[in-house]
Order: structure tokens, then sequence, then C-alpha cells
């Protein structure tokens, strides 16, 4: 399975996870009570330059990932014309654009590894109250492996349904995937204690 | 004790197929991803905790940069967009329509129905209506006439959680933790 990592190689993708980490959360949370349209402005054109010092490339695919927020940005738009108070308008959607770029600039400059590392290390002090480091990092390889195993079947399941029906596939096929789960999850149990458990 | 990491770990899996399986094609033919019905099956599923467990951890790599939201989103920028509060209901949800399941002893469609319908209607759009609420700086009732067009959809898929939990009931009884 592909991470939404950037395969534009960028200068941020050797900067360490954790201080990225804790500048986008920093910076969230202070452009938050903003309500000064400059203010917001100029945190957008640094952001925006942020992005093009790191390549234009990559700035071309932050843009893309942004078009989430369409929907979002339309119907601010619209509400924010009727009512007149467009200034209001602004602040609210520059605040949304900032904080959203901010967070994918991280996830897209950050590979899972050095992610998963950084979360490893801020649990750590958890496990004297019994969450299991090891256990967690299990749990994720278990999803991201099968993830795929999964959507795999419900491939043969819509391409069997397909093979006898006329109709396209629909909830039908959830029943038999979620018994695959049950039924992977139990074979997968007995292979770990077979193997000497956790 | 693996016995329960599996099912988390396969739970979340099954959450992320359900919103990348393109379109399941609900009664006639209104498509729309079957995602949230994953979080409601969790709960109704493996039970409140397992099932809240089985989220948390499905979120966790969606903010580690893994495509697993409906469409193939994911990384931390969904959790301070507009529908942030969504994903900060799923894992309630998940507990209320198993802690429903557990502690309802009325028939296990019927109590799967109640369940999801608490979880995934009730409890899981009122946290993202007051997302939307203070993401796009409007009123409680402004941001529900943005979530308003996905309750009909959503109502379909709680009463399809609770036929599927009940088909699971009676074809694989002791599959069922939630009432284990």
């Amino acid at each position: 399975m592909l991470t939404l990592t950037s395969a534009h190689e960028t200068a941020a993708h050797r900067w360490p996870a954790g201080p990225k980490l804790a500048a986008a959360a920093l910076g969230s949370a202070l452009i938050f009570p903003v309500q000064a349209l400059p203010v917001i402005g100029g945190a957008l054109l640094a952001l925006a330059a942020l992005h093009l010092v790191l390549g234009w490339g990559f700035t071309r695919e932050a843009a893309g990932r942004l078009w989430m927020l369409w929907p979002f940005l339309l119907v601010l738009t619209l509400w924010h014309l009727w009512t007149g108070e467009i200034r209001a308008g602004a602040v609210i959607a520059g605040r949304m654009v900032f904080a959203v770029a901010l967070a994918n600039l991280v996830t897209m400059t950050t590979r899972l590894d050095a992610m998963l590392a950084a979360v490893e290390r801020v649990l750590t002090p958890f496990a004297r109250f019994g969450l299991n480091p090891r256990v967690l990092a299990l749990a994720v390889a278990l999803v991201i492996r099968f993830t795929p195993v999964l959507l795999d079947k419900a491939g043969q399941l819509r391409q069997a349904w397909r093979a006898r029906s006329p109709k396209r596939a629909g909830v039908a096929i959830v029943l038999p995937l979620v018994l695959t789960a049950l039924d992977d999850a139990d074979h997968v149990a007995e292979a770990l204690r077979a193997r000497g458990g956790l | 004790m693996e016995r329960n990491l599996t099912h988390i770990a396969l739970f979340a899996a099954l959450i992320a197929v359900l919103g990348l399986v393109p379109k399941i094609d609900l009664a006639s033919g209104v498509p729309i991803t079957a995602q949230s019905l994953g979080i409601m099956l969790c709960g109704t599923v493996l039970g409140a905790k397992r099932g809240t467990l089985a989220v948390l951890l499905f979120l966790g790599l969606t903010a580690l940069g893994l495509p697993l939201l409906a469409g193939g989103r994911g990384g931390l920028g969904v959790f301070v967009s507009p529908t942030a509060g969504y994903l900060v209901g799923f894992p309630l949800a998940a507990f209320v329509a198993g802690l429903v399941v557990e502690k309802w002893r009325a028939p296990v469609g019927i109590a799967a129905f109640g369940g999801a319908f608490l979880g995934g209607l009730v409890v899981l759009h009122a946290c993202g209506i007051a997302g939307m609420a203070v993401v796009l700086g409007k009123t409680l009732p402004e941001a529900a006439g943005l979530a308003l067009p996905f309750f009909a959809g959503d109502l379909l898929k709680a009463v399809i959680a609770g036929a599927i939990t009940q088909g699971l009931a009676r074809v694989r009884p002791q599959a069922l933790l939630s009432r284990g």
C-alpha cells in the first residue's frame, strides 16, 4: 500500500519528524484564534513560499491535495456573499486552508517509518501503564498487511457476484467480507500463539 | 490476548476496505461509501471496547499518512479539516453501538440496528456537526444543514448493519464477540 508521503524528494523529507509534528501543531493552534485578515494572509503567503522553496512539482502536488476542501470553500463563499460578511468568510476560509495545508505538509514530507518512530518515542512513557509498544507495532503491521488482503477478497466476491448476476454487486458482499475478516483474525491469532504468543 | 489483537487489527483493515471499495450500491443505485457501515459493524460485532480500539487503530494509521479514509484520503490534514468532527465521532460511535448491543437484551438484529442508529447516526453526526460548526465558524443549526443530505443514507446503513449483525449471529454465533 502506498502512503501519502510525496514522491517529490525535498529538503523537508530530511527534517526530523518530531519537530515537524510539533511545529505543525503549534502553527494550527496559533492560527485558530486569529481574526485579523492580514495576519492570516501573511501566514498563507509564507506557507506558499515554503512550498515553492521545496520545489515546483511538490507545490503542485500539495495544491492538488487541497482540492478536497472545495465543497466547503463553495459553501463558505455562497454563505458569506449572501450575508455580506465577506471579510469574516475570508478569515474562516484562510484559517481552514492554512491548517490543512500545514498538516498536509508534514504528512507529505515524513515517511511512515519516521512517523512510527516518533509515535513510539512519544508512547514509551506509557509502557508502564500497560501499553506495550511491541503489541501496538504488531497491530499496525497487521492492518498494513491485511488491508490489501481484504481488498483482494472484496474484489473476488464482487467478481463471483458478477458471474452469477447481471446486476452490480451490492451490499450482499459485506457479510461474507466480515466473515472473511473474522476467520482471518482467528487464523492469525492461532499462528501467533503457535509462535510463542505476544 | 492474541485473538483480541487480531480481531481489532482485522476490523481496522475492514473499515479501510469498506471505504476503499468503490461505491457499494445501496438499494436503488445510490452510490455511497460504506466506511461508516464499517464503524457501526466494529461496535455491533466486536463490542464496545474492542470496537473502539479497532476504530482508534484505524484513525492512528490514517494520521500516520496511510490513505485509508473513503476516497483514498488520509494524513494529518483531514484531522484539521471541516470533517474532523466525524473522525472524533468514529470511536464514540463504535463504542455506543457496541454498548447498546451488549446491554440491550433485545433480539440481536434489533439491538444492532438500535446501536448503529444511536452510535452511527446520532452520536456520529452530533460530533461531525460540532466539528463543522467550529472550523467553518457557523452556528450548530447552520452546520446541521450541511449534514442533512447524508441522514437518509446513514439510516439505510444502520438498517444494513443490523441485518448483517443478525446474519452473522445466525451463521457464526460464536463470532459475535459483542454478545459473547
